[in-house]
């Protein structure tokens, strides 16, 4: 017999993964939690954990969990953007056509910003 | 396992200590509520003279506020060296050409005057303000010899691009530097006035700690309200992403309007909202500039269709122009490109622009869907500026040049897709910025209570916040520095903390979430895209039933919550303001985005005048200034300056 997994929980808000934690990576320094201005964290009851992410639904994707984190290069935090906001785009001179969170992506565009 | 995701279904114990109801009371010779761009540079030129200032923030001031995650231009700068247009010029004339006079011209001269020194100062606090390393050198858009990049009108250059997502850090460290008491993640939720009475001295603010619970009181011989216009009006859902549909953070719910409301400020252009422009971007709610366009950060990039056919552009007269160039530069004879902010309906557009009747032309096949923007095609100047500088700067989206080129996308090779053009739904609008009547000294019609950013009426954008900022801060300071000990009410005190604490004591009612959408809907349905006696009167009706009904049932589980329930109290206040300055202006007016179905004629002349609004004995009351109350400029200024 399998165990059971089912759980009586209320549905989950949409979306619900704003920010994804790499908690391999993440030391659990809480800055995110800081610089977030929604205020959608709550730090981890086990210290060193990344925090919680206790109000999805309040995201605005401003970005700045990530971006004052001290290991996003190393892929601690990464924003999550949800499935209706995943953007399309078409190579002009090939027609191939991408889009971001696509299964076999192109390799990264590595030039940073100005 | 998803049921163990804990936040999505499982309770966890708060981790922040629970103080409701302890009370901590602060002194300040200046208090700044709202800690956006205008309420630092508030707190920064108060602190400057030597006083005791404190900062208030709902959220954290290093990235509070509507341009928290960054700007890229910073608008209205005639002042600098390479421009070719005046101050005056600026101020005016597009007031009048794109406005019809009903503009707001005492903070956009401060701003035209002002903007230049104050960049200068942002740039002396580290912000970078210039292209250093000269990697635009060359383009057409940048002064040589200032190393200043320009925006939209590479002729008159007023518009200066600038790395904005340094912008909040920078004048919060600044904050920090100067000895501003920062009391972060600390929602104000009135004003206190001298002897408790609406309409008197601003003395003070009380507030509450949205991790802890714990209730202030701020005592001040001046405060200065530098909070954001209410953008959670007529657009709900958490469905879509982060409580608002539009680009202003989810902070921006107007509890600045209200709580001025309440203490008796005088509000203007209330009535003014605009229909929701960008319905049909990337899901309703999208991540501002994710996409392509043309417009703003975009500007002037180009669109082409599915097979590569370039959509035409138009100049500000609406004729056609063929090239890129044209799109940068005024024609012969031309005005400077004014970049009014605040949206229009079917108005003329101060930049050039896409042909207006694009959707049509799709419509009858002369356009292929789905457009694309074409960075490829654009010489690689404007590229990089659009794509590497403006997206990578503007609010979200150094997470959006980060996402995308992360994914693959380059755009020197790519066409990222156009979503944006289809219009919202019915009724889906957005106030744009009625706000505080003030004077020059950008003090309200309240003793003590300066204010500055969108706080007042007609306010937007990051030069403008900076720069109204700055100038309410210091005649602020001048107050605080002969004013008398404020004495604050301990009654008033007493009647706004059981307000504040209320809900937290209710176990069975309704959510802030379902009460702020059962106001959107009234807003939609009663105070629309067009208007009536009738419909408003209704609207009115029922958001008083709400809030006799269903707004005393709202229940908050801890601090964060009860934060939420106070904001949606604001928003009902809000809504109620709204349909008070609509139903008091008793005429169209194409300017003002108002349209009554009651009083078709636009704008007659016994209607050119500000329509203003406030309480007196909680009613509310009716009254009127010149469009043009702001006298003399250049005498005013220099007159208040000092």
């Amino acid at each position: 017999m399998v165990e059971s997994k089912e759980y009586a929980a209320p549905n989950l808000v949409t979306p619900n993964k704003p920010v994804i934690f790499d908690a391999n990576v993440c030391t659990g320094c809480n800055r995110c939690i800081e610089v977030c201005m929604s205020d959608v964290f709550m730090p981890n009851p086990e210290k060193g954990k990344p925090p919680i992410i206790l109000y999805p639904d309040e995201c605005f994707y401003g970005g700045c969990c990530v971006k004052d984190c001290p290991l996003h290069d190393k892929g601690a935090v990464r924003l999550n953007w949800p499935l209706m906001q995943r953007v399309r785009w078409k190579r002009k001179e090939t027609g191939e056509h991408f889009r971001v969170g696509m299964l076999n992506p192109p390799p990264p565009n590595t030039r940073p910003p100005a | 396992m998803r049921g163990k995701n804990v936040g999505i279904g499982m309770p966890l114990k708060w981790q922040y200590p629970i103080r409701y109801g302890e009370e901590t009371e602060v002194s300040a010779d200046v208090l700044v509520l709202g800690g956006g761009l205008a309420g630092c540079f508030a707190a920064i030129s108060a602190a400057r003279k030597g006083l005791k200032v404190v900062l208030v923030d709902k959220s954290c001031t290093i990235h509070s506020g509507a341009a928290g995650t960054g700007i890229d231009h910073w608008m209205g700068c005639p002042a600098n060296p390479a421009s070719k247009i005046t101050p005056e010029q600026y101020t005016l004339s597009p007031i009048e050409t794109f406005r019809g006079g009903y503009g707001n011209v005492i903070a956009t001269y401060i701003m035209a005057r002002d903007s230049y020194d104050v960049l200068l100062e942002l740039e002396k606090m580290g912000m970078k303000v210039r292209d250093t390393e000269d990697e635009f050198k060359g383009a057409e858009f940048r002064d040589e010899k200032t190393k200043l990049l320009f925006a939209y009108d590479y002729e008159n250059r007023h518009c200066i691009r600038v790395w904005g997502t340094g912008m909040k850090p920078t004048l919060y460290r600044e904050c920090k530097r100067l000895g501003v008491n920062l009391y972060e993640r600390t929602m104000v939720t009135s004003l206190l006035t001298e002897g408790g009475k609406q309409g008197a001295r601003v003395v003070g603010a009380t507030a509450v700690n949205t991790r802890t619970g714990e209730f202030y009181v701020f005592k001040a011989k001046a405060s200065v309200l530098c909070m954001c216009t209410p953008e959670r009006l007529w657009i709900f859902s958490t469905e879509w992403t982060g409580l608002v549909g539009r680009d202003g953070p989810p902070t921006n719910a107007g509890d600045g309007h209200a709580m001025a409301w309440r203490a008796g400020a005088e509000f203007t252009m209330m009535e003014r909202s605009t229909h929701e422009e960008w319905g049909g971007s990337t899901g309703i709610g999208s991540i501002m500039f994710s996409s392509g366009s043309s417009f703003a950060t975009w500007f002037p990039c180009s669109i082409v269709d599915a097979h590569g056919k370039e959509i035409p552009w138009v100049d500000t007269e609406g004729k056609p122009i063929s090239t890129i160039s044209q799109r940068t530069h005024p024609a012969p004879g031309q005005d400077f490109f004014s970049l009014v902010l605040g949206g229009g309906e079917g108005g003329t557009s101060s930049v050039p622009c896409l042909i207006p009747d694009l959707a049509e032309r799709v419509k009858r096949g002369e356009f292929a869907l789905p457009l694309y923007a074409d960075l490829p095609g654009m010489p690689e100047h404007e590229r990089r500026a659009i794509f590497g500088l403006m997206v990578g700067q503007e609010g979200h989206t150094w997470a959006v040049y980060r996402n995308l080129t992360q994914a693959g996308f380059d755009p020197d090779k790519d066409l990222l897709q156009v979503y944006e053009l289809s219009p919202a739904p019915p009724g889906w609008r957005r106030l744009r910025y009625g706000g505080l009547v003030h004077d020059w000294d950008l003090k309200t019609n309240l003793d003590g209570l300066y204010a500055a950013g969108q706080q007042i009426f007609d306010g937007c954008g990051a030069s403008h916040a900076c720069s109204t900022g700055r100038w309410a801060g210091n005649k602020a300071a001048e107050y605080a520095m002969r004013a008398d000990k404020p004495v604050v009410s301990r009654e008033q005190v007493h009647s706004e903390k059981a307000r504040v604490y209320v809900p937290i004591e209710r176990s069975d009612g309704i959510d802030w979430k379902e009460l702020e959408s059962g106001i959107a809907k009234v807003m939609q349905d009663y105070c629309g895209d067009t208007k009536t006696e009738e419909l408003m009167n209704i609207g009115l009706k029922s958001l008083g039933e709400i809030e006799e009904a269903e707004a005393p049932t709202v229940c908050a589980r801890n601090p964060h919550e009860l934060m939420r329930v106070l904001e949606v109290l604001d928003i009902l206040t809000c809504g109620e303001i709204i349909i008070h300055a609509s139903l008091a202006r008793k005429a169209s007016n194409r300017w003002l985005s108002f349209e009554r179905l009651d009083y078709p004629e636009d704008d007659p002349p016994q209607w050119r005048k500000w329509v203003t609004l406030k309480l007196e004995n909680n009613e509310a009351k009716v009254g009127e200034l010149p469009l043009n109350y702001c006298g003399s400029l250049k005498e005013n200024y220099e007159a208040h300056k000092k």
